[in-house]
């Protein structure tokens, strides 16, 4: 494509892709700062110095043990989440249903933890973990299932299991399992020594933010070191290739959305056995949502998705701060949150083009070109 | 036929990032003549008629147009100079109909669209070309050589004098192919002028009048075609000496290898599918399928490899009944393909070569031990075999998608030979590649043949297949019409079996 603008000319060219960490950093990095520098746009406009929000944003964020644990536990869900994601995408997969797999696993963590709490601690937490797990994974397989053997959309499928997940909580906490004597939607506190242990006395932070980073080795192993991770890749750039190679697509498609399920459900089990120690209304908070954005700024990669969901963490904590001190609406997260996708995507396309400014004449002249 | 000059391209010179596309190359067409250019695989002959065609500037050079200058820079510009170009990749739209498609974007009042008039008008070029083709009908409807002619006629609708076709055969059953021969030879019968952009020898042969070759973005030569040969247009074209022919040494086992009995395979159309075949192939020989794209080869080879269910019938491999066997275990039953699409179905683009060889066995060691899978033991696969099997760039480490057609289908091939087969099947192995790149997939097929290896190859180019196999069976609406050993039997006498015209005489299948 060319541009002429008088004797200028700017040029659109193809160019050949290079692999390679430092490349493959530069357009998450170059999305973030522009997302930030158009959110600063919209600060501006409430007449608040962009700098200053987003100092207190950083401060709020990082500043203090306090801040910075918090910071760790809103990362925890997020980065589970966005794990599960990513390998439903390295799949080909588009799930939209970590929302609901990590309701669906604090479910069935919920249960678990009233149901069994006779179990010992040394028990009763490997219990809650696998419930977790299984809740997600069950919630993961059944859009899965769908897809590979009746080829019905599995974006479809998952947003509206998570709508079912989302009111099949809304009804079990009004009716069966509403903790007497009943004001609010929640559900009795699970077992106390299915509690995941706080790590820092005074905060909140929890065993399972060690739980998520571990994760990212095992996500990382099963996509790279292991043959059902090259199976589910193979199957998600190109399906056809696989099928001719003897792959089993189908079944590498219920796995994929088992395994993201799972680590959706996980999240789920770390937020109830961590946090709030029993089932309320919303707990899922929209982690599920905002993973996707995780794993698309992470580039689909472990080490990335870590990075990413500290971001996002970071700025689900650093907003109410920002709030509070420059009465810059918190909602302003969502917008940078947006922005951030938005600029994740447009990389894609940027980074196979250059852009070169030329004076035609300039040109004409042969410079001996080897 | 006048001999007039419609076209010159003097020292056209194009630069891209790190390569020089064209080199002060010059470019002569005369009024009447089909002028062939040909040459591999980026010697830029697409190159050059896209700045003919306004799509690129050159960075220096000169064009005339019936003996004046003229700056192309756009091809609004070269249509109004008389110049049409079919591109290998059709722009038309496919919910439109033939006659929507011919008159979009042309200029008329801009408030009123006379389709009716178009479309008479549309109808006489039709009729006058002897096309078959109905302009009321929508373009996703037509077959791929239809759809050319909807871009003929385009082009003929806009008043082209000078005519541009980019690798139009490719996509071309050798029916069309003869249907476009005829559509041309009467185009420039009419004083209008054609330049043919191929690589293929023999229709660069049969059709063009002159011969532009090129090589390495600079002209090696223009030749009058009834002068030259196949051969010495084949080694200006690649710089040395190309075999035409090969040596056969028939050493064919005396037990089958692989045995069909009386397949039957619902396809995806009635003509396609299969209806009872019957057939053996013995190891050490190469067994060709011809016929007419279409007609049951695509269902052939996906019920051999288990990726399309079979209706009725068996497939009898190394004595074992395979028909109801997984693709996984034919393969390690010693079965490869060379699938059709490469893109599609042999190759993941965005794996590394490294990666896409060991697609087959990457569950097996050393790739996986005890559950773990090895990339170190895939790359060191991948450097044995880059250099094996000669693909270039030699990086084990790049991504498929980045490298040329040839060097990809040495992919597919080092990856199913490397497991050493017994049965190999070759479906259209060629196709699209330069030659160089297909003297080597050529030679490839007859040094597994000498392993004792069964190739069955089945192809839509007629001249390949005779050229390798030591038997010819030729297919027609999924039957096998009959068996011919290539050297004992006309053109003309294949065609009539391709076109299905013995039938009645012929009790075979």
């Amino acid at each position: 494509m060319e541009v002429k603008w008088g004797k200028w000319v700017l040029k659109v060219e193809r160019k050949p892709r290079v692999k390679g960490t430092v490349p493959a950093l530069i357009g998450p990095l170059v999305a973030l700062s522009l997302a930030l520098a158009v959110s600063s746009l919209v600060i501006a406009l409430s007449k608040v110095n962009p700098l200053v929000a987003y100092q207190y944003m950083f401060y709020g964020a990082f500043g203090s043990v306090r801040s910075f644990t918090e910071t760790l536990v809103k990362t925890t869900p997020l980065l589970l989440c966005g794990l599960g994601l990513t390998i439903a995408y390295r799949t080909g997969l588009i799930s939209v249903g970590a929302e609901g797999q990590m309701i669906i696993g604090g479910l069935f963590t919920t249960l678990a933890g009233l149901y069994m709490g006779w179990l010992p601690g040394f028990l009763l937490l490997p219990v809650l973990m696998l419930a977790g797990l299984i809740g997600g994974g069950l919630w993961g397989a059944i859009p899965g299932y769908l897809k590979a053997r009746l080829g019905v959309s599995e974006v479809i499928n998952t947003i509206m299991l998570n709508y079912i997940a989302y009111y099949l909580v809304a009804y079990l906490l009004d009716v069966p399992l509403r903790e007497p004597p009943g004001y609010f939607p929640q559900s009795a506190q699970i077992a106390r020594q299915g509690w995941l242990p706080y790590l820092l006395p005074g905060t909140r932070l929890h065993l399972g933010v060690i739980i998520a980073f571990l994760s990212c080795f095992v996500v990382y192993f099963i996509l790279w070191r292991s043959p059902l991770g090259y199976q589910m890749r193979a199957v998600g750039y190109n399906r056809e290739a696989a099928r001719h190679s003897g792959i089993n697509v189908e079944k590498n498609m219920v796995l994929a959305f088992t395994l993201s399920g799972a680590f959706a459900g996980l999240a789920g089990m770390v937020e109830i056995a961590g946090l709030h120690h029993r089932l309320l209304g919303g707990f899922s908070s929209e982690y599920g949502f905002d993973a996707m954005a995780v794993a698309l700024l992470g580039k689909l990669h472990p080490a990335g998705v870590a990075i990413a969901a500290l971001f996002f963490g970071a700025l689900r904590v650093g907003a109410n701060m920002m709030q509070r001190s420059v009465q810059v609406p918190a909602s302003l997260v969502f917008v940078i949150q947006g922005l951030v996708i938005l600029f994740v995507l447009m990389d894609e396309l940027l980074r196979n083009y250059v852009i070169r400014f030329l004076k035609p004449h300039m040109e004409e002249e042969s410079h001996g070109a080897q | 036929m006048a001999s007039e000059v419609v076209l010159a391209m003097c020292n056209i010179t194009k630069r891209f990032p790190g390569v020089i596309a064209n080199k002060k190359v010059n470019f002569e067409l005369r009024r009447g003549e089909i002028h062939a250019l040909l040459g591999e695989n980026g010697a830029g002959k697409t190159t050059l008629m896209n700045i003919l065609y306004g799509l690129y500037a050159p960075d220096a050079g000169e064009i005339y147009v019936k003996g004046k200058k003229v700056n192309i820079q756009s091809p609004k510009d070269a249509i109004a100079l008389g110049i049409g170009m079919v591109h290998q990749h059709f722009m038309l739209v496919p919910t439109l109909t033939v006659a929507e498609n011919v008159i979009l974007g042309m200029k008329s009042s801009p408030f009123k669209l006379d389709l009716e008039k178009a479309r008479q008008e549309i109808k006489e070029l039709c009729t006058r070309y002897n096309f078959q083709l109905d302009v009321d009908s929508k373009v996703q409807d037509l077959s791929v050589g239809a759809q050319q002619r909807v871009e003929l006629i385009k082009a003929f609708y806009r008043g082209a004098e000078i005519l541009v076709m980019d690798e139009p055969t490719a996509v071309l059953t050798p029916q069309e192919v003869e249907e476009l021969f005829r559509i041309l030879r009467q185009f420039v019968e009419s004083g209008k002028s054609v330049v043919f952009i191929s690589h293929k020898l023999w229709e660069v042969m049969r059709i063009s009048d002159r011969v532009t070759v090129l090589r390495g973005g600079e002209v090696v030569g223009t030749l009058n075609t009834k002068d030259t040969t196949k051969e010495e247009l084949a080694s200006l074209m690649v710089g040395r000496p190309v075999m035409m022919e090969y040596d056969k040494v028939a050493c064919t086992r005396p037990h089958p290898l692989l045995i069909l009995e009386n397949l039957r395979v619902k396809g995806e159309s009635s003509a396609s599918s299969l209806k009872g075949v019957s057939f053996s192939v013995h190891g050490g020989e190469i067994v060709g399928i011809a016929g007419v794209d279409g007609n049951g080869q695509k269902e052939l080879a996906e019920a051999i490899m288990g990726l399309r269910p079979v209706e009725g019938g068996k497939i009898i491999f190394a004595g074992q009944d395979i028909t109801s066997w997984p693709t996984r275990a034919r393969i390690e039953a010693g079965l490869a393909h060379v699938p059709e699409d490469r893109h599609r179905e042999g190759l993941i683009l965005d794996f590394t070569v490294a990666e896409n060889l060991v697609l087959d066995t990457y569950d097996k060691p050393p790739f996986t031990r005890g559950k773990v899978f090895y990339p170190g033991e895939v790359k060191e696969l991948g450097r044995r075999l880059v250099k094996e099997f000669d693909i270039r760039p030699p990086n084990p480490e790049a991504l498929a998608r980045y490298f040329s057609g040839g060097n990809q289908q040495k992919i597919v091939l080092a990856r199913q030979l490397s497991r050493q087969p017994k049965f190999l099947l070759a479906v259209q192995p060629t196709r699209g590649l330069d030659v160089g790149a297909t003297e080597f997939v050529h030679q490839r097929l007859l040094n597994e043949k000498q392993r004792g290896v069964a190739v069955l190859l089945i192809s839509a180019d007629l001249d390949e297949v005779l050229l390798l196999s030591d038997r010819v069976l030729v297919i027609y609406e999924g039957r096998i019409m009959g068996e011919v050993i290539p050297g004992q039997v006309s053109y003309t006498e294949i065609g009539l079996l391709m076109g299905g015209a013995q039938v009645a005489e012929r009790s075979a299948g």
